[in-house]
């Protein structure tokens, strides 16, 4: 079965920088997978080329078998992969129900959309602020109303870059929920530092290591490779 | 009421006393005074031009008055050639119109910054200031049109009645085609920024990446309200030729520029009407100024500029906007809690 999104050999230097080296990577319709490296490994440079932020100066990126590799900007987004990006990408001056109205309308109707964001924000727990100015809300509620904005337009791909970061603990396990409910029918790729989170929610974790991936596997068989935990975690082999 | 000023409601309000001034102006002012408000009229035009591109769609364009001009001396060429002045009319608005497509298309195709916008906007328009400037000479013509360099070209004639050239228009029949244009452009920027795609220029102004994000081709949003913007700009300057009857370079220059952006900054970014405000006041102002010896009018126009900058930033109709929120909360206070902080109301509210 043709994966959802495949890279073969991806690279992209910044100058003298080789942010992305020689990245292989495969997802299954419908998977969930974490990303996980230290600060500087990459991982937000990959994002940016999925979603065509940045060209690649090598390499190929496959959306369902077709090469996306050098679209433009708008045209991954078209195509089905949404992106929730590490600090919240928000229209800071519209309200809560406008952020998540002006996704679901993309490709629907006036009426479609009107409905699609009343069910998101309900998904959310956001449909109480729905006038609420988003430039004003607290980081985890902008969270919320970021990954409402991506499910709203409904793309068979989501990529969450760190979902849970500065979230309180309560907010932490209701993000958890909130991201198994969406991979009932999207194939998330999720970048976290928070390895409890990453327990919760993920079956398979890759390992971005300057600018490659260094290995891939189940969370515990990850977390308990010595190698690393030198370099992820900072603790020296036994 | 921040809601309210973005409304429906405000719309039909501000349409509703359009309305009334432009049956009421005529019964109430003498020629003269009505000539000048004409003026006003037309002037609030080329405001809302820019209001739009800029207020809504982030797109600062230091050359408004190139599509201004461009609609003088196309219709001032195409009248004296046509002799009726209904297709010159359009033609006024359709030229700058593609003149803006093209222009447009170089920077937001080209992904040039807001920096270089700003320095190509104001290079065209100083380009077709110098250009037009260097046509005096009798083989400068355009037909039986003559440039005139920067003597300009008298003897337009006036807007007549469609299909007759020999019934034109009254001060009193100007006035009303003047206020209809306005009421017009009023109304339908207003339904475009209540549309999909009024939503979506709001929105690339407000976060351009993640427009792009959700799969919005951004530049051409971005090219439509710059086209939009510059047909607008061309009308007023069709109706600016039809005020003396003449047009000359100075339409192009730099100090017209800088009075439209005046007019936003006074009449509050991010409104159609509060730029139609800001213009009227500074014309009257400059006007009023400009009959006495006392002080420098240039000088006093600067003072106010930096006043508003420093004292009301937002500009006259956001402000007041804020202070009857303000008024409205302070007397709902003790009947009940605070409400949510409610969002920049730009956008029409969905159900």
């Amino acid at each position: 079965m043709t994966p959802i999104l495949e890279t073969r050999n991806l690279n992209v230097r910044f100058g003298g920088v080789h942010a992305t080296r020689d990245v292989n990577f495969s997802l299954a319709e419908a998977e969930l997978r974490c990303v996980i490296g230290p600060n500087g490994a990459g991982k937000s440079t990959f994002f940016k080329l999925l979603t065509g932020q940045v060209k690649p100066t090598s390499g190929q990126i496959l959306f369902r078998g077709r090469d996306i590799s050098n679209m433009q900007p708008h045209e991954p987004g078209r195509l089905g992969i949404g992106i929730k990006t590490q600090v919240p990408s928000l229209f800071n001056g519209l309200s809560v129900w406008e952020n998540v109205w002006l996704s679901a309308r993309r490709s629907n109707s006036t009426e479609q959309a009107d409905r699609i964001t009343r069910e998101t924000l309900e998904r959310v727990g956001m449909l109480s602020l729905r006038d609420a100015t988003t430039g004003l809300l607290a980081h985890g509620m902008r969270q919320w109303v970021e990954i409402g904005m991506v499910t709203a337009a409904d793309p068979p791909l989501i990529l969450l870059d760190e979902p849970a970061a500065g979230m309180s603990d309560a907010e932490v396990a209701r993000t958890a929920e909130l991201i198994l409910e969406i991979n009932r029918r999207h194939a998330l790729v999720v970048v976290e530092h928070d390895m409890n989170f990453i327990r919760i929610i993920a079956k398979k974790v890759s390992v971005l290591h300057q600018g490659t991936i260094l290995m891939e596997g189940t969370p515990d068989r990850i977390m308990s490779d010595p190698l690393i935990q030198q370099i992820y975690l900072g603790k020296k082999p036994h | 009421m921040n809601r309210f000023v973005t409304s429906w409601v405000s719309a039909a309000l501000w349409l509703a006393i359009g309305i009334v001034l432009l049956f009421g102006l005529p019964v109430m002012l003498d020629d003269y005074t009505l000539i000048q408000v004409t003026i006003y009229a037309v002037m609030s035009i080329l405001g809302v031009s820019l209001a739009f591109i800029w207020g809504f769609g982030g797109i600062l364009c230091f050359g408004q008055t190139a599509f201004f001009g461009l609609g003088a001396y196309t219709y001032a060429i195409a009248v004296l050639n046509m002799g009726e002045s209904t297709l010159p009319f359009f033609l006024a608005i359709g030229v700058p119109a593609l003149f803006a497509a093209l222009l447009g298309y170089v920077i937001f195709y080209g992904r040039l910054s807001d920096v270089y916008m700003g320095v190509i906007t104001l290079t065209v328009t100083l380009i077709l200031f110098n250009l037009v400037n260097s046509t005096a000479g009798p083989q400068w013509k355009i037909g039986v049109a003559p440039l005139g360099g920067f003597n300009g070209i008298p003897g337009i004639p006036t807007l007549n009645v469609p299909g007759n050239a020999d019934d034109v228009l009254s001060p009193k029949g100007l006035f009303d085609v003047t206020f209809v244009c306005l009421l017009l452009v009023y109304g339908a920027l207003r339904v475009l920024i209540g549309s999909k795609v009024g939503h979506v220029i709001i929105a690339a102004k407000e976060n351009e990446q993640r427009a792009l994000l959700l799969g919005y081709d951004v530049r051409a949003y971005k090219l439509f309200a710059f086209t939009v913007g510059g047909a607008i700009a061309g009308l007023p300057g069709c109706l600016f030729a039809n005020r003396g009857a003449f047009t000359n370079p100075t339409i192009f220059g730099l100090a017209q520029s800088a009075q439209i952006i005046i007019w936003v900054i006074v009449g509050g970014l991010g409104t159609l009407v509060g730029p139609i405000i800001g213009c009227v006041a500074i014309e009257w102002l400059t006007t009023a100024i400009g009959t006495q010896q006392t002080f420098n009018s240039n000088l006093m126009l600067g003072a106010i500029l930096v006043v508003f900058v420093l004292v009301v930033p937002r500009g006259i109709v956001p402000s007041l906007g804020s202070l009857g929120e303000w008024l409205y909360r302070q007397l709902a206070h003790k009947r009940m809690p605070a409400p949510a902080p409610a969002a920049t109301p730009v956008l029409p509210r969905r159900p």
